[in-house]
C-alpha cells in the first residue's frame, strides 16, 4: 500500500490538503458542436460537446411544456490503466443521471418546449474525480453554446484520507482513502446539485467535507469563468 | 402519464398541506410509512425478506455460493447487490433492459451495504486469490409507491441479517459443500438508509409516488451502527442548500436510529 500521506500533511501527489490539481480549461474546441469545452484536471483529460436546442429523437421523448435534457457520460477503452470495454456500464449510465440532474437546474429548460438539449462529455484519460471535472467542462459547454443559464455548475470533490479531510480527492486516494464525496455548487445561487458520499465520516467530519468541497468548487467557478472571458472577451472588449 | 396540471393542481395541494406542517396521508414530515418486515419467506434462499414500507413492497433474496474473487481484491469475499422493478409493480415499467433510475438504484442500494462494511468480507475467503464465498443479494419490486430506495435497503439488509452461511471446504483447490453445517453472516454494522425528499423548502421522510411525482430533488443518507454517515446520493432535477444538506444528515441519523433498533430485533 502506498502512503497516501506524510507527517507534515503532504499528499502522495505532493499536494497539500486544501490544494486543488492544475486545472486547465479550454472553451470552443469542437467546429461541429453548438458549444464545447476540454478539460485537464489534473491526470484527468475530458473533452465535452453541447447540441441543440434540437428536435428530440424518438418524438415521444419531446415534452410540451418543457425542453429536456439529455447525458451521456463515456470512458474511452485506452482511459483507464486496464483497458474499459466501451459499451456503458452501469458506472457510466448513473454518472450521466447524476451530471444531468446536476446540470438541470441551471438550464432554463423551460424556454424550449418540445426540444432537446444533449451534452455528450468523453473522459479521454480518467484519474480520479472524473465525474467532477466532466460537470466542469459540461457547465461551460452549455455556456458556449448560448443556452440561457441560472448560473453556471461547478464541481470539485473532497474526502477522507490518512484520517484528514482533503481536497480534490486523486485516483490513488480514491481507491485507498477512508471517504470521497463529489459536490456541484452552483456559486451564486448557493444550491448543491449534485452530491455523493462513499466511505465513513462521522457528522463532524461530513460537514467540514462538504464546506472543503464548496471551496473547490468556489475556486473551479474562477477558472470556468476565466475560461469564458479568454474566449468572448479578448483583448478587453465586452 | 398523467397530465400537467394535475401534477401541478397536486403540487400545490401537498404544499399548501406543508405549510401547516401535514403531509397529504397525514403523516408528520420526519415520519416514516408504516413499515412491516417478514423473514424467512424464500426457504430456497440462504436468506430472505418481505418488506412493506407503506404501499411499497419488495422481496429480497440471499444467495451464498463460492466464486473465485475479483483480481485486485483476492483477500475479500463478494457482495453483490442487484435491484430491479418488477412489470407487475408499476403500470410505467416495461420489461427490457434496466433503465436509468433502475440502474441508480441498485447502485445506491448496494454503495450503502458496502460502504457501511456491513458483513467483513474478509473473513468469507477460502484461499486468498483463488477462491472466495459470494454473497448475492437481490431485491424486486413488487408493488412501487414511491421510496424505493428505502424499501430495497431495508429488505436487503434483513434478508442478510436472517441469512445462515453454509460452510465450503477446499479439496484439491475445489470448494466442497459441507452438508449440515451453517454459520451466521460475519457482520459488522447495520446501515440504515433514510430517504427524503425536498418540495419547495421542506423536507420530507419516505417520499410516496405522489410526493415524488412533485418534489423538487431527493437525498438518500445511509448511516451505520456508531453514528457515522457512509454513504450518500442526491438525485432529482433541483439541488438543496448547504443548510438543508446539513438538517438531512440530522434527520437520517434520527429517524436510522429508530428502524436500526427495529433491525437488531431480528437478530
Amino acid at each position: 500500500m502506498t502512503q497516501l500521506m506524510t507527517e507534515d500533511g503532504i499528499r502522495c501527489d505532493g499536494r497539500r490538503v486544501d490544494e486543488l490539481r492544475d486545472i486547465s480549461l479550454k472553451v470552443g474546441v469542437l467546429k461541429k458542436a453548438n458549444g464545447s469545452a476540454y478539460i485537464e484536471f489534473g491526470k484527468n483529460k475530458i473533452i465535452a460537446g453541447v447540441f441543440g436546442p434540437r428536435d428530440v429523437h424518438p418524438k415521444h421523448m419531446a415534452n410540451q411544456d418543457t425542453g429536456i435534457l439529455r447525458c451521456r457520460y463515456h470512458m474511452s477503452p485506452f482511459s483507464v490503466t486496464e483497458r474499459k470495454n466501451p459499451a456503458p456500464s452501469r458506472r457510466e449510465i448513473e454518472i450521466s443521471k447524476v451530471i444531468k440532474e446536476a446540470l438541470q437546474p441551471a438550464v432554463i429548460l423551460k424556454d424550449f418546449p418540445r426540444t432537446v438539449i444533449d451534452v455528450f462529455v468523453e473522459v479521454l484519460q480518467a484519474d480520479g474525480g472524473s465525474r467532477c471535472a466532466a460537470l466542469d467542462a459540461a457547465a461551460v459547454a452549455l455556456a458556449d453554446a448560448g443556452i440561457p443559464m441560472r448560473d453556471l455548475v461547478s464541481a470539485c470533490a473532497a474526502g477522507k484520507v490518512a484520517d484528514r479531510i482533503v481536497l480534490d480527492v486523486n485516483n490513488e486516494e480514491d481507491q485507498e482513502g477512508q471517504a470521497d464525496m463529489p459536490v456541484a455548487l452552483m456559486p451564486n445561487v448557493g444550491k448543491i446539485t449534485l452530491m455523493q458520499l462513499d466511505g465513513i465520516l462521522t457528522p463532524e467530519e461530513y460537514k467540514t467535507c462538504l464546506h472543503t468541497a464548496i471551496g473547490g468548487c468556489k475556486r473551479v467557478y474562477e477558472i470556468q469563468r476565466k475560461a469564458l472571458m479568454e474566449k468572448y472577451f479578448q483583448n478587453g472588449e465586452q | 402519464m398523467e397530465s400537467v396540471i394535475l401534477d401541478q393542481l397536486k403540487r400545490d395541494r401537498i404544499l399548501d398541506l406543508l405549510k401547516e406542517d401535514k403531509r397529504i396521508d397525514g403523516r408528520a414530515l420526519d415520519e416514516q410509512r408504516p413499515l412491516s418486515i417478514e423473514t424467512g419467506v424464500i426457504p430456497k434462499a440462504n436468506g430472505s425478506a418481505r418488506i412493506k414500507l407503506g404501499n411499497t413492497q419488495v422481496i429480497t433474496g440471499v444467495k451464498i455460493q463460492p466464486d473465485k474473487p475479483f483480481p485486485d481484491l483476492g483477500d475479500k469475499g463478494i457482495l453483490i447487490c442487484t435491484a430491479e422493478i418488477l412489470p407487475l409493480a408499476d403500470p410505467r415499467v416495461e420489461p427490457g433492459p434496466p433503465t436509468e433510475e433502475v440502474i441508480e438504484l441498485a447502485r445506491v442500494v448496494d454503495r450503502g451495504i458496502r460502504e457501511t462494511e456491513m458483513i467483513d468480507l474478509r473473513q468469507l475467503v477460502l484461499k486468498e486469490g483463488k477462491s472466495v464465498i459470494g454473497l448475492f443479494i437481490d431485491s424486486s419490486v413488487i408493488d412501487s409507491d414511491g421510496n424505493l430506495f428505502d424499501a430495497c435497503s431495508y429488505a436487503s439488509v434483513t434478508a442478510i441479517l436472517s441469512c445462515t452461511v453454509p460452510k465450503y471446504e477446499l479439496k484439491d483447490d475445489v470448494p466442497v459443500l459441507v452438508e449440515g453445517v451453517t454459520s451466521k453472516p460475519p457482520l459488522k454494522t447495520i446501515p440504515v438508509s433514510v430517504t427524503m425528499a425536498r418540495i419547495g423548502n421542506y423536507i420530507v421522510v419516505d417520499p410516496t409516488s405522489e410526493e415524488e411525482a412533485c418534489m423538487d430533488a431527493r437525498i438518500t443518507i445511509t448511516t451505520n451502527s456508531e453514528g457515522n454517515i457512509c454513504a450518500l446520493q442526491k438525485g432529482g432535477s433541483d439541488g438543496f442548500t448547504v443548510d438543508q444538506l446539513v438538517r438531512c444528515s440530522e434527520i437520517a441519523l434520527s429517524v436510522g436510529t429508530k428502524i436500526r433498533k427495529r433491525f437488531e430485533q431480528l437478530m
